[in-house]
């Protein structure tokens, strides 16, 4: 085998909640009553290209959660030599653009370095802009660069086009099918925006998206689309790699709030007294404590925890992998509370009703009543939450970057490029495209995921129904 | 519309007077206020609270930059002189040690340092010099203390010193002097250079574990210094004290220049020790008491410290001895003339570089230094690469000064590890193999924009024992080329690590990749960046690094206990010499068992014997072949890579003069003399508000309410 | 009334002990005294004399939280855990492993945070509100859509930019505004405008979305019907009910921060220089001062719980039926 497979804490964990989000659509999907308001979701334009963004990033973050370590070229043939570099599939698929690294700080699609430096000139020593090594190598003379670019973007626009169009013959072609109806009626009220689902929308996002992403695979193949960082890392490529970082904080956080505040939320709600009580005590002294110190503790007591066990993180991924697990657990401890006093009034609510009563009288016992009647009423609510949540938490990871107690410093994410932009603010000429690239991309993650979570509140929240 | 629109309209009202507030004062961005616009006041900033203010405690430069100039040890460095001259400050003169054999009797000056059992160091200060203005020294007319015992009644609605009516003040004696050092030695104050100077002052130790043992059996009585006798210093008369050191020890006097020798009077001690004193932040340690140039009139380290000229300053005059660089520098406009030039400084509290840069710009900070980051507006090099600064900072008429730090920075090898330590042929070339391949010239110039020197050894020019040019560079990790000093070619470091049993980065016996660690701080906005770079070094030779960075506390403890491999740090010069280098690669120094500051736990015996040798020897071409000795042997064993010496850029305004860096001396500021009329105009003329965003603004906002208004009319209308 | 007051109050001794215990046990896993000892100490020449002067100097020589060997009840009073917590109780913070006393740093420095947090909580309202309302009387037409769609854009980008840009722009390119710095009294005045400006802006996009649900759902209430059945105008119902009843919810919402306003924001005070409590909260986390660190979380959740039991007091105020026991 050239590569062996390296399955990182979050990486199962992020495959794991995968699995069980494939289980409970399937789930779903048999259960019309459930899958009613998915599909009053679906109907809703804002929140389906929304999703289809949502989905894009969401592919990008699982091929880069698959990792491997490659076999060592030279290695003997009897013992295999694996580098300690942990790589992901995605990291093989984008190839030179992790690869290519110049000097240092380039602007984006440039073809020299930003700053001067001494270069060899006609045997003289002159203080110019050197040439990249690859961003732009292909080009002899600085006047082709923008003919270049031009070219190619059209190029990928076309391109985009083409795959489009083509995707929507097919849907087209598919939709008439199954219909039996023919083409030109089916245009018609596609046009109209009158077929049962937002035809119009989705054709569009996956269209632009299609545009979007065949420019910049044509740019990237030539320049550094968001130019180069301080060591002349690639940045779209760094950009790229955060969005596994944002993922992973975004929803492995709330697999450690879920069940803490499923659990404590209605035990306390509905069994009140000391239980009460107590969970009540508990998340009153979490919630009092600031979170940046319970955040900052336990990213230390990780770091002490790799000090004590050098062999088990042998891999700087494999270490910067735990800390940004610890920060997922710690955040889910910090944040499980609001959600859990939500539940508690509910289930004190739900406790009351008459058939709860009932089945209680019957001698029904406390977890079939619990499982039975209390979840399934306050389950829109956990999803409402957790839809909300996710942008909240990708916003919050860029913060605690900055305070210095986020994410691994070596790891790729959004708080980290963020954090060091702003020494490049002050730069003159100024540095704004490493600012700019992770502005842009948590910018579309976060609106996205809130454009959607509004879908799914609108849909779900029983109380809303029939308001715009 | 009637409460909408009459909140609408009271908060347009409130902004527009808001507005008309601040354009009162003609620069809308001044942090300062108006009435001191031409006051003669320096400007500049800190950007971390000091700790300490108290001499025998402070122990850091952004400490020394304020007690440095309340504080006057009994010698100070000369302003312009190169090599770092020592000159008395209030002694008479620089003191001469007289050696005793180990009967007392005295020896000549050339008796080899094994004879001499102590050395005798006798300091004359100079009469008539005062206490700045204080409430510990006011007296009623009787002569007795007014505020040396005072209750809390007396102390009720006291919570600064300014409260305190009465102040006076006192000539400086010798015993002010001794009682510093005893002061050293109070366990309550835990001077950090007790463990150190135990070792050199006679009877320093002991005066500590007594004083220890009256702590403990009293702890909350006060410390009255006075009342335990002390053999190692001693006031001979009003102005005159001796100090006795063991054995030979010349680079004391260098310690005689620092504020931990520098006179505390016995009643400041007394006044802050009496209780609700420390409850209001009143200490020694935050309210010091000197016969400086200044004195800190406000102490509010969370936004503002002022120092204020000292009214009984003794007075001092400019140096008139420079060399014709300082001449053509100006830096001898004003010889001869009293000092100090300026009536206050104020510093002000910026933690962010990015705020800090940008009001040096707006003329708002007297001098700033450069951070890596905004170094492309300030520097350009010339062809010949001298740094020079750029138009737009020369058509503000702004200077650049730059010097070599004394430090430097390196990355140390953990000469206990199994893979990169020990003393053997193929470890050794390992560790070369690595020096070769970490380029800190590429470092340089990208994370300091050419702000450094490579380091060819452990001593940093302007050093006695650094040699300049091709002469003194490291053979083991660079080459000559046409008299200039070149990195050897990466090929060299291939072999080199072949010969060391990795070819091509592996094991030759396993296979195996040769796996390092490397311990870092590094954190902050750059870490990351850092880091890379560290990687993409080793990845040349095909070594695989992992980069581990680790906070303070975890990074001193692995230093501790050995268990680093590769590891980053730094060493700042205490004092101008080179011994304060080379101990750091002494053996008996060693960071684990020993806990000395050799954290590469480097032994070799040779070096070992060579410095101490070195340590006691007087400048000369004997101790410059010893050290040079001494640089072969660790260049050779490679138990650092030396990465640079910083260099420090500094950037002035035109308004402000009489600034030459001094690595040393921390007293600068009363040599500052800035013109506060121009500074006045220059600010007015950088600051001029730009108004088009409001105007534009306020446009924005109507157009976005317009078309809001318009359909709110028509709803009433058609609702009427 | 007061018997309840002093009731809540008793209950929350158990919990500022739990913060307590919970602060502590987060330290020291992670920090023994010595280390804390060697960050006070520096860098050069430290010696493991000095460390233990410093120990014993700062009240760290002691157990962590049982002394096996003191007898009867000092074997738990005899410990760093309730040497250095007991006086917290009547709010005598102490020293702070730097020197200065805590208590005084506190008092001087709850001026700066307010002064930003005030400001930006009142004016944060009245803006959201004001929002909010233009957004309810032009309900379902595009203008609401758009403001939603506003409201969503702005909550979307991360606060460090605002503040960023703000600083960019307005500070450094307009020479509008003083970058950062604070200064008392009127001449302050200069130094939060930017601050607070940026603070407010960060906070338009859920604030105003927050408020236009309330008083969505105030509006479909049947009272309102009736209301406009009567023949108010939409202006009218609006101020008058939907406004007026709205702003219970979003004042009992204000009510339990008003306590926590004191304690500053960390990120806005960082990066405008506020000598505020904000600042030294995180100055003291990344000093690893635990004496100032526990003095502010037991602050801290004290004004918390302060906070919950003013907001129950609001609520019977503005609702007379909700009856405090």
């Amino acid at each position: 085998m050239s590569f062996v497979p390296v399955i990182l804490w979050t990486d199962g964990l992020i495959f794991a909640l995968l699995g069980g989000v494939l289980a409970l659509v399937w789930f779903i999907r048999r259960h019309p009553h459930l899958s009613a308001p998915w599909a009053a979701v679906a109907r809703r334009p804002m929140a389906t290209g929304a999703a289809l963004v949502l989905a894009v990033f969401v592919v990008i973050g699982l091929l880069d959660s698959l990792h491997y370590r490659a076999r060592l070229s030279d290695s003997p043939p009897g013992r295999p030599q694996y580098s300690v570099e942990v790589l992901s599939v995605f990291d093989k698929l984008v190839g030179k653009l992790r690869t290519h690294q110049e000097k240092t700080y380039s602007a984006p699609l440039a073809m020299q370095l930003y700053a001067k430096e001494f270069v060899e000139r006609d045997g003289a020593s002159v203080r110019d802009y050197p040439r990249l090594k690859y961003g732009g190598a292909h080009l002899k003379r600085a006047d082709e660069r923008m003919p270049d670019i031009v070219r190619r973007a059209l190029v990928g626009v076309a391109q985009g086009l083409a795959v489009g169009v083509l995707l929507f013959g097919l849907l087209a072609a598919w939709q008439t099918r199954r219909r039996r109806i023919a083409l030109r009626p089916w245009l018609a009220s596609w046009a109209r925006g009158g077929l049962s689902w937002p035809g119009r929308t989705l054709v569009l996002v996956v269209a632009l998206l299609l545009m979007l992403g065949a420019v910049t695979v044509r740019l990237a193949a030539g320049y550094h689309v968001f130019g180069t960082d301080k060591v002349g890392q690639d940045v779209l490529y760094i950009t790229l790699k955060s969005i596994r970082t944002g993922l992973v904080i975004g929803t492995l956080t709330t697999l450690v709030t879920l069940p803490l505040a499923i659990v404590l939320g209605v035990a306390a709600g509905y069994f009140r007294g000391w239980v009460d009580d107590v969970i009540q005590y508990v998340y009153t002294v979490l919630n009092s404590i600031p979170g940046v110190l319970l955040i900052a503790a336990s990213v230390l007591i990780v770091q002490v925890a790799i000090e004590a066990n050098p062999e088990r993180f042998d891999t700087a991924a494999a270490r910067a992998d735990i800390r940004l697990l610890a920060l997922c657990l710690i955040m889910g401890v910090t944040s499980w509370t609001g959600l859990a006093r939500l539940l508690r009034g509910e289930s004190l609510k739900l406790r009351t009703l008459d058939y709860v009563e009932a089945a209680r009288a019957f001698g029904v016992s406390h977890a079939r009543i619990i499982s039975r009647h209390i979840f399934p009423n306050v389950f829109h609510l956990v999803l409402i939450s957790i839809v909300l949540d996710f942008s909240g938490l990708v916003l919050a990871e860029a913060v605690l970057s900055y305070v210095g107690v986020g994410v691994d410093p070596s790891m790729y994410s959004w708080g980290n490029m963020i954090n060091g932009a702003r020494l490049e603010l002050a730069r003159e000429p100024v540095v704004w495209w490493q600012l700019t690239a992770a502005f842009t991309f948590m910018f579309t993650l976060v609106l996205a995921a809130n454009l959607f979570a509004d879908g799914v509140r609108d849909a779900f929240d029983p109380r809303r129904e029939g308001r715009p | 519309m009637t409460r909408i629109g009459t909140i609408l309209f009271r908060a347009g009202l409130l902004a527009i007077g808001l507005a008309l507030l601040t354009a009162c004062s003609d620069n809308w961005n001044n942090p300062y206020p108006r009435s001191e616009a031409r006051a003669n006041v320096a400007y500049s900033a800190f950007s971390e609270r000091p700790k300490h203010l108290d001499p025998a405690r402070s122990y850091s430069s952004n400490e020394a930059e304020f007690i440095g100039q309340i504080y006057e040890p009994p010698l100070q460095y000369h302003f312009l002189k190169r090599p770092y001259t020592l000159i008395p400050l209030t002694a008479d003169a620089v003191p001469k040690p007289r050696y005793l054999d180990a009967s007392g009797r005295p020896l000549p000056d050339d008796a080899p340092s094994s004879a001499i059992a102590e050395s005798v160091y006798e300091i004359h200060i100079r009469p008539g010099i005062r206490y700045q203005p204080h409430p510990a020294f006011a007296r009623d007319a009787a002569g007795r203390y007014l505020y040396h015992s005072l209750d809390s009644a007396a102390m009720a609605g006291k919570t600064q010193l300014a409260d305190f009516k009465h102040t006076g003040t006192r000539e400086l004696v010798a015993a002010d002097y001794v009682y510093e050092i005893k002061r050293l030695a109070n366990p309550r104050l835990s001077s950090p250079i007790l463990g150190l100077m135990s070792e050199h002052i006679v009877g320093l130790k002991a005066l500590g574990d007594t004083l220890e043992k009256a702590v403990k059996a009293h702890p909350d009585a006060a410390l009255n210094l006075n009342d335990f006798p002390f053999a190692g210093a001693e006031a001979v008369d009003r102005y005159t004290y001796r100090i006795r050191i063991k054995g030979k020890y010349p680079q004391f006097i260098y310690w005689l220049a620092m504020p931990f020798f520098a006179p505390v009077p016995w009643e400041a001690d007394v006044f802050y020790a009496q209780p609700g004193m420390a409850d209001r932040n009143l200490t020694l340690d935050w309210q010091p008491v000197g016969t400086g140039p200044f004195y800190l009139s406000e102490n509010n380290p969370n936004r503002r410290m002022v120092l204020k000229r000292n009214p009984y300053f003794h007075g001092e005059i400019y140096p008139v001895d420079g060399d014709a660089a300082d001449r053509r520098a100006g830096l001898l406009a004003d010889a001869g003339k009293p000092l100090p030039f300026i009536d206050e400084a104020v510093f002000s509290l910026e933690k962010e570089t990015i705020p800090y840069w940008s009001k040096f710009l707006q003329g708002y900070y007297d001098s700033a230094g450069i951070s890596s980051d905004s170094f492309d507006q300030a520097i350009q090099f010339s062809a010949g690469g001298t740094p020079r600064l750029t138009k737009s900072m020369r058509d503000k008429d702004i200077h650049l000064v730059t010097t070599v730090a004394a430090s430097i920075w390196y990355v140390g090898f953990n000469m206990l590890d199994p893979v990169v330590g020990g003393l053997s042929e193929d470890r050794r070339k390992l560790r070369q193999a690595i020096s070769i391949a970490f380029d800190y010239d590429e470092f340089i110039s990208i994370f300091l924009n050419g702000r450094g020197i490579p380091a060819q050894g452990p001593i940093p020019p302007g050093l006695f024992g650094y040699v300049d040019g091709v002469a003194g560079l490291n053979p083991y990790v660079y080459e000559a080329h046409d008299g200039k000093i070149v990195r050897h070619p990466i090929e060299m470091a291939k072999k080199l690590l072949a010969e060391a049993g990795y070819p091509n980065g592996r094991d030759a016996r396993t296979g195996a990749p040769l796996v390092l660690y490397f311990d870092t701080m590094a954190s902050g906005p750059d870490a990351k960046s850092r880091l890379d770079w560290m990687k993409k070094q080793l990845d040349k030779l095909n070594i695989q690094l992992v980069v581990r960075g680790t906070d303070y506390n975890r990074f001193q403890d692995k230093m501790r206990r050995g268990n680093a491999q590769l590891f980053e740090w730094g060493w700042n010069a205490d004092y101008p010499d080179p011994e304060n280098f080379f101990f750091l690669l002494y053996g008996p120094n060693k960071k684990v068992a020993n806990g000395g500051e050799n954290a590469a736990n480097y032994d070799n015996p040779e070096f070992n014997r060579l410095f101490e040798r070195m340590k006691d020897m007087d400048n000369g071409p004997e101790r410059q072949r010893v050290i040079d000795a001494m640089l072969e042997i660790v260049r050779r064993d490679a138990p650092w890579i030396f990465a640079y010496y910083p260099k420090s850029f500094g950037l002035t305004q035109g308004w402000v003069h009489n600034v030459k860096p001094n690595l040393m001396a921390n007293n600068t500021l009363k040599y500052r003399r800035i013109d506060p009329a121009l500074r006045a105009t220059r600010r007015a003329e950088w600051n001029r508000p730009v108004r088009w965003p409001i105007a534009l603004l306020a446009g924005g906002l109507l157009v976005a309410v317009a078309p809001a208004v318009i359909a709110w009319r028509r709803r009433e209308r058609k609702a009427a | 009334m007061l018997s309840y007051i002093l009731r809540r109050l008793l209950y929350a001794v158990p919990i500022l002990i739990g913060v307590n215990l919970l602060t502590f046990a987060l330290f020291f896993v992670v920090n023994t005294p010595d280390d804390m000892a060697r960050l006070q100490l520096g860098a050069k020449h430290v010696t493991p004399e000095a460390i233990d002067r410093w120990k014993v100097e700062h009240g760290y020589d002691k157990p962590l939280l049982l002394n096996e060997r003191a007898p009867g009840s000092a074997r738990f009073t005899d410990t760093i855990f309730f040497r250095h917590s007991a006086a917290m109780f009547a709010f005598r913070f102490g020293k702070g492993d730097d020197g200065r006393d805590i208590g005084n740093e506190i008092r001087t420095r709850m001026g700066p945070s307010l002064a930003i947090a005030l400001p930006v909580l009142l004016i944060g309202v009245l803006v959201n509100v004001t929002f909010a309302l233009l957004m309810v009387f032009f309900r379902a037409t595009y203008l609401d859509l758009w403001g939603v769609v506003v409201c969503v854009v702005l909550m979307s980008i991360s606060g460090l930019f605002y503040i960023i840009a703000g600083q960019y722009f307005i500070a450094k390119l307009w020479n509008l505004l003083p970058i950062s710095g604070f200064a008392g009294g009127i001449d302050g005045f200069r130094f939060i405008l930017l601050p607070v400006l940026v603070s407010v802006v960060a906070g338009i996009g859920s604030g105003a979305r927050w408020y236009r649900t309330i008083f969505l759902e105030e509006i479909g209430k049947d009272y309102v019907r009736t209301a406009r059945a009567k023949g108010l105008s939409e202006v009218r119902v609006l101020f008058r009910h939907v406004l007026k009843n709205g702003m219970i919810p979003i004042l009992t919402g204000v009510v339990v921060l008003l306590p926590l306003l004191f304690m500053g924001s960390l990120i806005t005070e960082s990066f405008f220089g506020i000598p505020g409590l904000g600042s030294y909260t995180i100055d003291a986390i990344q000093a690893q001062d635990f004496a100032v660190v526990r003095a502010m979380v037991f602050l801290g959740s004290f004004l918390y719980i302060v906070g919950l039991i003013l907001t129950d007091i609001s609520y019977s105020w503005v609702d007379p039926r909700v009856r405090l026991r």
